[in-house]
């Protein structure tokens, strides 16, 4: 079934065909659409969902702990800010182990406020033990969403499905929705072990974590994260039988041969096909890779699929203020430690606050990485694109 | 329910707060937990939230829960929105019949958690009008951090943070009334209690908001002795002198109704009250009587109002 559909309608559908338990709801530029769209599900009846429309973010992340607690499937959609005054409660219902699932369209984060799109918000979460999914159109954020509950109900941890605000969140496209009932096939059932609405079984959630025991439950849920990587291919086969559209840990693009590399997150993944194939057309050996999961980190994946590149830009749409680079940066340097032949790396920072990126601006990142590939010279690592300086034309 | 208030009976139910858990001698918090869960009735099941807070972290340190109950803590300033959670879960899956039987929604918050962090999100679930009761065992301070002063503290106590010295003497400000702003969400039912005399008032009040549909809160008065400074055995001496001073007067607010539950026979000084706890000595120091009279022509101002409120 083609539909014409913006990132955020297309999500609001996702959440309507698998009629949660609870929706804990808020609103936050670009997000409020979701629960908009929501609210006219409940109000035409087309949901079972308990839509509690919270005071903040802070309260709506505690319902969905609460609610997956009780034994509910429990979502939320939220950006930037919102998902800041949540941190707190991201790092309890990842320990909790309770599988939420939140929709994250990215924003950047204040200050100075900035409704457009980057990555600091959700990257700024990284550590807090959530698997994160990206998606870079609205197909995927549709998609994506689908997959998050059967691979965070398997494993135990809670799934944030990021899209990028306004240019997927707004934007309307062509998208492949399933039918109704093949996403309630696939996402099945939520019946936890243990929960506390539990008749046979009162449970007890929550507990001061004595140093006696917090270590184990911490490398528990560090296991639970590293188990992840393969429930997520797993679930992306199954989704495939559905839906015929493959997805993996990151996506390869055109690197068969490729001797310049771009690792990146999100929409700019399909501006920096276009100039892919633009130099692929003139004779550049470009390809690019898109990491679709960054929780957990697709080290091993990306090692191998860098493995004969030559010069490789690792594009962060976050600042991490390490003064060492970015997080896609640092992660895929890291991961790049052990190879035998490791590519050329360099870290360029683009995109913040809704910057434009342009396929002017991919070219002439591949074209410092020829420059990298013929003299060996990396020059300055980590840069940043798109900005302007003093004396530049205002 | 047997409508005749028997302590004798009520005791001899099973604790659905268990013995072993590491509250304080002499701590109001585990005798107002009992006494509020006393009122369940024995058949109905209760999921009990908790604020982190002194009774958090006493009652539920990793691998023993001191409640027979399900039990959830999530953060210090979002027990409301917890427990408002579980409500919604458990509506959807009695819709669904994925759950059966009755089951009540508790929230157990000291002052801090509910007067200023977890203002906010207690003020949100009231209003949204959740199945709950939302109990503030008062003990006017952050005693789980060490007694540091919340909104709730009275004028002059002296605390860690309201430090008591030549250029200032406790606690600037007065004690925000918090009973009276939840009253003020037009909520079915507001109650001011303590676990005074047979516990009479603290279980009625308790099973009123138990058994009212919609959100309900309790505020209960609940002494700490290393906070307020007092030898552990005096607990119920302290809060019969918060009552019978009217510092801490008990009533309820049903349905818009005030309603008084106790008048003292002999309204007493309020430094009788003020006496029996070091947190107030400096009070007694020559030159600070004034402090004295401000604290008792608060107290009366505030019971001359409650007076006219409930037609006393």
């Amino acid at each position: 079934m083609i539909s014409c559909l913006s990132g955020n309608e297309a999500v609001a559908y996702a959440m309507k065909q698998i009629n949660p338990d609870v929706f804990g709801a808020f609103p936050i530029t670009p997000s409020t659409e979701i629960p908009e769209y929501f609210a006219k599900f409940v109000a035409n009846g087309e949901v079972d969902t308990e839509y509690v429309t919270v005071e903040s973010e802070h309260s709506s992340m505690s319902v969905c702990i609460a609610a997956e607690a009780a034994g509910a499937r429990a979502v939320s959609a939220t950006s930037s800010c919102g998902l800041a005054l949540m941190y707190e409660l991201l790092y309890v219902a990842a320990s909790n182990r309770l599988p939420i699932t939140l929709a994250c369209v990215n924003r950047a984060l204040s200050g100075p406020i900035n409704i457009n799109n980057d990555h600091s918000d959700s990257m700024g979460a990284r550590d807090a033990g959530w698997i994160q999914m990206y998606a870079e159109n609205n197909q995927e954020a549709y998609d994506n969403f689908i997959m998050a509950m059967p691979v965070g109900e398997s494993v135990r941890l809670p799934v944030m499905s990021c899209m990028d605000g306004f240019i997927t969140s707004h934007a309307v496209e062509n998208i492949e929705l399933l039918e109704t009932n093949a996403v309630r096939g696939f996402v099945g059932e939520y019946s936890p072990e243990n929960y506390l609405l539990k008749k046979e079984n009162p449970l007890a959630i929550g507990p001061y974590d004595i140093s006696a025991y917090y270590m184990e439950h911490k490398v528990q849920q560090a296991r639970a994260m590293m188990a992840a990587k393969a429930r997520i291919l797993e679930v992306a086969a199954e989704f495939e039988k559905i839906s015929g559209r493959r997805y993996g840990l990151i996506e390869e693009y055109r690197m068969e041969g490729a001797e310049l590399a771009l690792v990146l997150i999100g929409s700019s993944a399909g501006t920096a096909k276009a100039a892919v194939d633009d130099l692929r057309a003139k004779g550049v050996k470009a390809g690019l890779i898109k990491v679709r999961v960054f929780r957990p980190f697709p080290g091993e994946e990306l090692a191998k699929a860098l493995s004969k590149v030559k010069a490789v830009a690792v594009l962060d749409k976050s600042e991490a203020f390490s003064a060492n680079g970015g997080p896609l940066f640092a992660e895929t340097r890291s991961a790049l430690y052990d190879s035998e032949n490791a590519p050329k790396l360099i870290n360029i920072v683009y995109g913040l606050g809704g910057r434009d990126f342009k396929t002017e601006d991919v070219e002439k990142v591949y074209a410092r990485l020829a420059e990298i590939a013929k003299t060996g010279k990396i020059g300055q690592v980590y840069t940043h694109l798109g900005q302007r300086e003093r004396g530049d034309a205002q | 329910m047997n409508t005749v208030y028997d302590l004798k009976r009520e005791v001899e139910k099973p604790n659905r707060l268990t013995g072993g858990h590491r509250l304080c001698a002499g701590c109001g918090a585990g005798i107002v937990v009992s006494g509020v869960l006393r009122a369940l009735e024995e058949n109905d099941r209760a999921v009990i939230t908790n604020a982190t807070c002194c009774l958090e972290v006493s009652s539920f340190m990793y691998p023993y829960t001191a409640y027979t109950d399900s039990f959830i803590h999530s953060a210090f300033e979002n027990s409301a929105a917890t427990c408002s959670g579980v409500e919604a879960a458990y509506n959807v899956l009695k819709r669904k019949g994925k759950v059966d039987g009755t089951v009540k929604f508790i929230t157990f918050a000291g002052d801090g958690g509910t007067y200023d962090i977890g203002f906010q999100s207690l003020s949100g679930a009231m209003e949204r009008g959740h199945d709950m009761v939302y109990v503030c065992y008062d003990n006017e301070a952050y005693m789980n951090t060490g007694i540091q002063r919340s909104s709730s503290t009275p004028q002059f106590a002296r605390t860690t943070t309201t430090a008591v010295g030549s250029a200032r003497q406790g606690k600037l400000q007065c004690k925000k009334d918090m009973t009276e702003i939840l009253a003020a969400h037009n909520i079915p039912y507001a109650a001011q209690t303590a676990p005074f005399g047979n516990l009479r008032d603290l279980h009625t009040k308790a099973h009123k908001a138990i058994y009212t549909q919609g959100p309900c809160f309790l505020n209960v008065l609940s002494p700490c002795p290393r906070g307020w400074d007092y030898p552990m055995e005096k607990l119920h001496e302290i809060i019969k002198l918060a009552v019978d001073t009217c510092v801490w007067p008990l009533y309820e607010v049903e349905e818009g109704q005030w309603r008084l539950s106790y008048t003292p026979k002999k309204k007493l000084p309020v430094e009788d009250f003020l006496r029996a706890q070091g947190r107030f000595s400096h009070m007694f120091q020559k030159g600070n009587e004034w402090m004295i009279e401000n604290a008792q022509r608060y107290v009366d101002e505030k019971w001359e109002r409650l007076l006219e409120r409930t037609g006393g």
